[in-house]
């Protein structure tokens, strides 16, 4: 049917028109719109937690409060507090920051540790290709929360730590996907071009073929943020997260939940609440994504 | 021709099909009428992007999601198809109206069986039992000439050729015995040797069962060989209809003529009678002007009168074929022979030194076999010899062409000389260096320089993600023409200007431009690093009639100027007649041939290439060819004949001698050799596969 569409000549966009273009696409799919406003929101109270914040998130105030409740300076805690009078609304906010900032770097450093090794193995095949893969589906054949509590347990629970458990719990699997594409992007004609050029094959893989490899990258990408959250939020919840007294969405729901039967229910519920309507963003702007992605 | 009392069998008129997308309704196509009768073939020829897919689809009620029929009737044997139930539309379907498209494997069934998903189609239909299904299954099969159709009713789709799932395809369209068979580029992706035996098939079958077709294709040569009448289209336009004769004798429509300019026919000379491009391209279809579409790519626009109403066709006249009709306004004061744009002559290039000496090259890939049989035998790798004693020489400001089918080696033989691949044996001297075995990230970069490539599929060519100005620019500091970043960017627009683009096309992404455009930015970056060599690989084979000819005409003045040699490897040999100055014919990974290309296309010929030139349709009625359909399909590579690579299908086989005895190199002339066991004398008294005559004057 590439008949009836000939081919279109649209005008030349500069990057920043792109850019916008492209966010403008997801304006097609409701769902990824959703997705981008929850994440977005959380990015916004990330950033801006030092104002937004009511309170100091560390600081004991009044204990067992109801959302509701007022400080004894008249503020009002709008989401209670916790068992040691600590505001959950801070808690959550800042808690968010520390999860946005951790979830990033983890997935973003699995990103470049599993392209790096994806575009290895598509591009050079052969022996690498097969040792890389090899060490992959070893990886991969494990229970992943049990690689985490193994590689956490060992390594000691820290910021750090937790971001090399994730990259090498997650590169495996992001190596996969860009093998895949590499494989086929390898094949076209303008790789065989660049190669009669002489170019390396870190310049190929990198300037040719990577850039091609996006679309599908970038929705992975969404998801794999959603997934740490949760790795993040389960570790937390092990003791295995964000040293305390910092706030962690994982520890504030472990710390809690002993008084979840006791009548104060929102204290686990809350951060808990906050996890779930994280990775649902994420979740949800990766199906805008790929929705937005399929249709061009 | 049709029995003229019978009810036509589809009737279409005042058609109006639209695509709806997110910039609104986009008429497809306008206007459109059309009648066949019983047993008449009618073509319907057009570029891409003109609607002639769309108006099988329309025919079909199949619009998919996002198109409508918006306006006019389509009667299929008197029954207006729009009061038809859904139901009803089904059963025509497949029934009645049967299509087949141009890519065999994409209609059949990968996952069943080739006799079980023909046998579906009667069951389905006419409720009949298996048995009898199967034995009709069985006899259509015969009727396609499928060798030993018991043996493929068990096979799967993809353990047969490419030629025969056509086959298949095409007895499947047939089971039903449907009264219409709408064919769109049914052989397009088809060999030219496979091609003249399928659209044989077609017509033998059609006479036989009296079926009508209409013909889609873009091939105007293969219109005329299979055609009783034809419509061109035009941007959703019927531009000009007729009989066949009169359209290619007497065109009318300035487009049509335009697009016989483009063809190298037999007597067209890349010096003395250059093709004639058709100047801009097909607009958008939002885009259309007002009046007649063509009107800005038109040599005779009269502003005010071709740019007004829309236009109606018309009946031609001044011809005795009453079906002949134009949308032309001024069809009657264009005179085509005078007004004819003598494309000016061009001065020979000069052939200059040898640059480029293939000597006895081979190129053998290992296989690996798994099979049990190999493992006990101990043989687990078998070879496949994708290139065998490849020799010839070329010089400066020489093409040569490469002929030959897929599967000939042709590519492979491209790759060995870029360094992709290295030769297994033999050598490759560039410029007195031999190449051969130097990979391509140990050559130097002069060497680099020396050779690049222009490739064939325009939407692979370049990287979707760079910029155009980019890409060539990568190129001129790669090789070190320049280093300074503005001069980069003069040089960059130099080349643009070079291959006749705008300037700011540099900016632009390679998903902005047309295939035609694309393919021109292909032929910069390959003449970035002022080449020696290029090694063309089809470089037109994916674009339009109209777009080929410029390309083809832009590669050729470039390749003058610069004196480069250039080595043209394609499966087109009307292209090749019209650009090469040498021929090379290979056939599974041997050469059969090589000469000057006079040489090579009449007599002597080695019968491969007699059978080649035999089965490439001509667009031209004066042409007279013999009719040489090959038997059989290309024999694997990993099991080659011992003797003749050409043995199993040669109509010319000898004897014995032509299994078991490699062929000996027959001088014919200086420089023309023919491998063949035939005797120089009795291949010399071959008659010639093409020969003009004069016209036939056919009365409609």
């Amino acid at each position: 049917m590439t008949d009836s569409q000939p081919e279109a000549i649209p005008q030349p966009d500069s990057l920043f028109v792109k850019g916008i273009k492209s966010i403008a696409l997801l304006k097609e799919s409701p769902v990824g719109m959703f997705g981008g406003f929850i994440v977005l929101m959380f990015v916004i109270l990330a950033i801006f937690a030092p104002i937004l914040a009511p309170f100091d998130p560390n600081s004991p105030i009044l204990p067992f409060a109801y959302p509701g409740d007022r400080a004894p300076d008249g503020r009002m805690f709008l989401l209670g507090t916790d068992h040691i009078g600590r505001d959950i609304l801070s808690r959550i906010i800042w808690g968010g920051q520390r999860v946005l900032f951790y979830a990033t770097a983890a997935t973003l450093s699995a990103y470049v540790v599993g392209i790096i090794m994806g575009l290895s193995a598509g591009y050079f095949r052969g022996w690498i290709d097969e040792v890389l893969s090899f060490f992959a589906n070893v990886i991969l054949s494990f229970p992943i929360m049990v690689l985490y509590v193994m590689i956490i347990a060992k390594v000691g629970a820290s910021g750090a730590n937790i971001v090399f458990a994730v990259v090498f719990a997650s590169s495996p699997g992001i190596m996969r996907i860009v093998r895949g594409v590499t494989l086929d992007i390898a094949t076209r004609d303008y790789i065989a071009a660049a190669q009669t050029r002489g170019e390396g094959p870190w310049y190929i893989m990198l300037v040719e073929i990577l850039p091609n490899a996006r679309g599908p990258l970038i929705v992975d990408f969404c998801l794999r943020m959603g997934y740490t959250t949760i790795t993040i939020g389960a570790l937390g919840f092990l003791g295995l997260g964000l040293p305390p007294p910092d706030p962690d969405w994982g520890g504030m729901i472990t710390e809690t939940r002993a008084f979840v039967t006791g009548g104060f229910p929102h204290m686990a519920i809350l951060p808990a609440f906050a996890v779930s309507l994280l990775v649902l963003g994420f979740n949800l702007l990766a199906d805008g994504l790929r929705e937005v992605s399929m249709r061009d | 021709m049709a029995d003229q009392n019978d009810a036509p069998v589809l009737e279409i008129s005042d058609l109006r099909l639209s695509y709806y997308t997110r910039m609104g309704e986009v008429p497809a196509v306008m206007d459109f009428s059309l009648t066949i009768a019983k047993g008449e073939s009618v073509g319907l020829v057009g570029e891409s992007g003109c609607g002639k897919s769309t108006v099988a689809n329309g025919i079909m009620r199949y619009m998919g999601n996002n198109g409508g029929i918006v306006g006019g009737t389509i009667k299929f044997k008197g029954r207006d198809m729009a009061e038809m139930s859904e139901e009803e539309v089904r059963q025509l379907r497949g029934k009645d109206i049967a299509m087949i498209y141009q890519e065999p494997m994409a209609s059949l069934n990968p996952s069943m069986t080739i006799g079980n998903q023909l046998m579906e189609v009667p069951i389905e239909h006419e409720s009949i039992s298996e048995q009898e299904a199967h034995d009709r299954v069985f006899e259509m099969l015969e009727a396609v000439h499928i060798p030993d159709p018991k043996r493929l009713m068990d096979s799967f789709p993809h353990q047969i050729s490419g030629g025969q799932q056509q086959r298949v395809v095409i007895a499947m369209a047939l089971l039903s015995k449907p009264a219409l068979l709408l064919l769109d580029e049914p052989t397009t992706a088809l060999d030219v040797t496979v091609e003249a035996g399928i659209v044989e098939l077609i017509a033998e079958l059609s006479r036989e069962a009296g079926t009508s077709l209409l013909y889609i294709s873009h091939n105007l040569g293969l219109m005329l060989e299979v055609c009783d009448r034809i419509s061109v289209m035009y941007s959703g336009e019927v531009v000009e209809e007729g009989h066949i004769d009169s359209i290619f004798e007497w065109p009318k429509h300035p487009y049509t003529h335009g697009l016989f300019g483009c063809i190298p026919l037999p007597h067209a000379d890349k010096n003395a009678r250059p093709l004639v491009a058709i100047p801009g391209q097909l607009p958008l279809p939002h885009e259309r002007p007002t009046g007649c579409y063509f009107g800005p790519r038109c040599g005779f626009f009269e502003a005010g009168r071709c740019d007004g109403n829309s236009i109606p066709i018309t009946e031609v006249d001044t011809d005795d074929d009453p079906a002949h009709r134009v949308r032309c306004l001024r069809w009657n004061e264009i005179d085509h022979e005078a007004a004819l744009p003598e494309a000016d002559t061009r001065p020979p290039i000069e052939i200059g030194e040898t640059v480029l000496e293939v000597a006895d090259m081979k190129k053998y890939y290992e296989v690996s076999d798994n099979s049990l049989a190999a493992m006990i035998s101990g043989a687990t790798a078998k070879e496949v010899k994708a290139n065998e004693s490849i020799s010839f020489r070329a010089a400066e400001g020489e093409t040569v062409a490469i002929v030959g089918e897929s599967g000939c080696g042709k590519s492979t033989f491209a790759k060995v000389l870029m360094g992709l691949e290295q030769a297994t044996e033999g050598e490759v001297r560039l410029s007195g260096t031999d190449i051969g075995g130097i990979a391509v990230r140990e050559r130097t970069p002069e060497q680099l320089a020396s050779l690049q490539m222009v490739f064939q599929n325009p939407n692979d060519t370049l990287n979707p993600s760079l910029s155009v100005g980019a890409q060539i620019g990568r190129v001129i500091k790669r090789f070190g023409i320049e280093s300074d970043p503005g001069k980069i960017q003069q040089r960059v627009f130099e080349l643009l200007d070079t291959v006749k683009l705008p300037r700011e096309f540099a900016r632009r992404k390679p998903r902005q431009l047309s295939g035609g455009q694309k393919q021109r930015i292909g032929i910069a970056r390959a003449f970035a690093g002022n080449p020696k060599t290029v090694i063309a690989d089809e470089p037109i084979s994916a674009l339009d009639v109209s777009v080929a000819a410029a390309v083809t005409e832009l590669l050729m003045d470039i390749q003058r100027e610069n004196r480069t040699t250039l080595l043209f490897i394609s499966h087109d040999l009307s292209a090749v007649r019209y650009l090469a100055d040498r021929v090379v014919v290979m056939y599974l990974g041997q050469i059969m041939e090589r000469g000057q290309t006079d040489e090579v296309f009449s007599p002597p010929y080695h019968p491969y290439t007699e059978a080649l030139l035999s089965a490439v349709p001509i667009a031209d009625p004066q042409v007279q060819k013999r009719r040489i359909v090959l038997e059989g399909n290309l024999p694997s590579p990993l099991d080659p004949p011992k003797g003749c690579p050409f043995s199993t299908r040669c109509p010319r086989r000898i004897g014995a001698i032509c299994d078991d005895e490699v062929p000996p190199l027959q001088i014919a002339a200086d420089r023309h050799v023919i491998a063949c066991h035939i005797s120089m004398d009795e291949l010399r008294e071959v008659e010639p596969v093409i020969s003009l005559s004069k016209p036939e004057t056919t009365a409609a």
